[in-house]
């Protein structure tokens, strides 16, 4: 690349997703020159990332981003995979964003008082970077999973696509934060034994006094919490998702259901020792932590539903039965006798900054940031767990959200 | 709120999280225990020092066990069994959680009592059946809590009690154990 002259641009927005997008749009909004770089295509992650039968957990009239909102047939329902990337197909339409498809951000570093972008297709200068590149693009695994004999077929959520693809027989899911709920459920019910690993988790029905959960959230204001009014910002970062799932019955998919399906669970997967694998056995207590903390905030529905008389125009509090623990907990299984084919792991997902050379990671791979606006000036952040609000990564979190942090860029650029 | 007066020191605690989040060689504890063998199956352990926050420390006195069988394992009954001491160990460990958690929460305690029952098939250990294990197949805690508290708030006390123990952690997970000779 030597010789090749460097591009200047004001700001450059780093991924196509409904994050960088809305980024985009506010910078649009006030006038700043800014690029939009995208390694893939547009919402490229809702692609290629996610397996066959994934919906969003958030129900369709909650589908919304600056300027666009969902306005199809069916308000409760759940958008496919190949909707919710249509959505934000036209989303970056509407919104004119500057998008560059097929551009790799390879490195980003300080250049001076700005910011030097290195992409597949050349260098370019800037004065402020916002990173939009999400929050799953790596597969979080223990570090055991290297010790799994070779004989039984390890995938993660990135390789999964739908159950016809595992071999047959029994199959180990580690993991029961949304991802873990819904793939046992789904080799459940393609006939395969499930063995579900279950560790620390967010018990929700999905409808609640016949309305869905999240338009608790929503109106309750639970899902509005700042982050700088959030008790212990670490670990409502770090929380697993909620166990939802969206299917046009509303199901909801908790531990109880899983059992019904014929789902075996089992604790914590704590360690591989000797080809076996060591399940925790605390299990009664992560479903008695997950039961008690679902009850309180049932109890904070119900008290705002009542201060606020909304209970005529919703239906009666509901109570759900306590998580039922099995009969006879495993704590041990041969990963040699051939009982478990293959491990899905689920355990959750990691961001990759290894194309971030500013000191702003830290011990933990996580972006060192106060509300998006990241430890080095003109550098930013949108789309990560609890950036600004609760509610920041779903995908209507996202507008108050980017209105902000453009709001701070902009001040930071003025200044 | 009103002040609460469990007598645990919250504040040092917090306090201690907020200073040992960047600092995690300071958190490195050792904990020891050394046994002597005195006749049979009986022997006392000493319990003082420890080494934590980077530096050798000590208990305020040195504590002293003694560890037997009972007489109906034919044995002499100078103190309780090993597997006795783990329970003691959980017992302990839960109760310290609930009011370390109720003072964190407001929550004045007036009583608190733990019962635990640990289930052991001893045929395990006799080499009567190798198919049965040798420690616990099963352990019971029984809390019985007089608190200004409704059910669901000690429920919830007990419950991140467990999710905050050492010894609950250390019966319920795996760890690796070396043993060797000097």
């Amino acid at each position: 690349m030597t010789g090749q002259t460097i591009e200047r641009v004001t700001t450059v927005v780093i991924g196509a997703g409904h994050a960088g997008l809305a980024a985009s749009k506010f910078l649009t909004d006030r006038s700043i020159d800014h690029v939009v770089l995208e390694r893939g295509e547009v919402a490229n992650s809702w692609r290629r990332e996610r397996w066959d039968s994934l919906r969003l957990l958030t129900p369709n009239w909650q589908c919304s981003v600056p300027g666009l909102r969902y306005e199809g047939p069916d308000p409760d329902g759940y958008l496919t995979m190949t909707e919710i990337a249509e959505f934000i197909e036209r989303f970056a339409k509407v919104s004119g964003a500057p998008v560059r498809t097929s551009t790799n951000v390879t490195r980003v570093r300080r250049a001076g008082d700005e910011y030097q972008v290195t992409t597949s297709d050349g260098e370019m200068r800037c004065r402020a970077v916002v990173i939009a590149s999400g929050a799953c693009n790596q597969p979080a695994l223990p570090q055991f999973a290297a010790a799994v004999p070779v004989s039984v077929e390890q995938l993660t959520p990135f390789d999964y696509s739908d159950p016809g693809q595992l071999p047959d027989g029994g199959v180990l899911v580690v993991g029961a934060s949304a991802t873990g709920v819904q793939l046992a459920a789904e080799l459940a019910q393609s006939g395969r034994p499930v063995t579900l690993s279950v560790g620390e988790h967010v018990r929700l029905p999905r409808t609640y006094r016949g309305r869905d959960i999240l338009w608790w959230m929503d109106a309750t204001g639970v899902w509005d919490e700042r982050y700088d009014e959030v008790d212990d910002l670490t670990r409502a970062r770090r929380l697993p998702s909620p166990q939802l799932v969206g299917t046009s019955e509303r199901a909801t998919l908790d531990m109880n259901a899983l059992t019904e399906m014929g789902v075996g669970l089992v604790g914590r997967w704590a360690a591989v020792r000797d080809g076996r694998a060591l399940f925790s056995g605390g299990l009664r207590n992560v479903f008695s932590l997950a039961d008690l903390k679902m009850t309180r905030l049932l109890d904070t529905f119900d008290e705002w539903a009542r201060a606020h008389g909304h209970d005529g125009e919703v239906g009666p509090p509901e109570r759900f039965a306590p998580t039922r623990v099995p009969a006879s907990g495993r704590l041990q299984l041969d990963l040699g006798s051939g009982e478990i084919a293959a491990i899905v792991w689920a355990t959750g997902f990691r961001p990759d900054y290894g194309w971030l050379h500013v000191p702003v990671v830290d011990a933990k791979g996580q972006l060192r940031h106060d509300g998006g606006v990241v430890d080095s000036p003109g550098l930013y952040a949108l789309g990560l767990p609890v950036l600004r609000r609760r509610k920041s990564t779903f995908i209507y979190g996202i507008e108050d959200d980017a209105r902000e942090v453009i709001g701070h860029l902009a001040g930071y650029l003025a200044a | 709120m009103t002040t609460v007066t469990n007598g645990v020191n919250v504040q040092a605690l917090l306090d201690a999280r907020d200073a040992l989040r960047g600092a995690p060689e300071a958190a490195q504890f050792t904990w020891r225990a050394s046994a002597r063998w005195n006749h049979g199956v009986h022997s006392t352990i000493n319990v003082q020092s420890f080494f934590g926050l980077g530096q050798e420390q000590t208990h305020l006195e040195e504590s002293v066990f003694e560890a037997d069988h009972p007489e109906v394992f034919a044995a002499t009954d100078k103190g309780i069994t090993p597997i006795e001491y783990l329970i003691v160990g959980l017992a302990s460990c839960l109760t310290a959680g609930v009011a370390s958690v109720a003072e964190n929460r407001g929550i004045q305690l007036r009583s608190v009592e733990a019962t635990v029952e640990g289930a052991h098939d001893i045929r395990g250990i006799l080499g009567a059946d190798s198919d049965v294990r040798n420690g616990y197949n099963d352990i019971k805690v029984t809390f019985t809590i007089d608190a200004d508290a409704s059910r669901q708030e000690i429920e919830a006390l007990v419950a991140q009690s467990q999710k905050r123990s050492a010894v609950f952690d250390a019966l319920t997970n795996p760890t690796n154990v070396t043993v060797e000779v000097a």
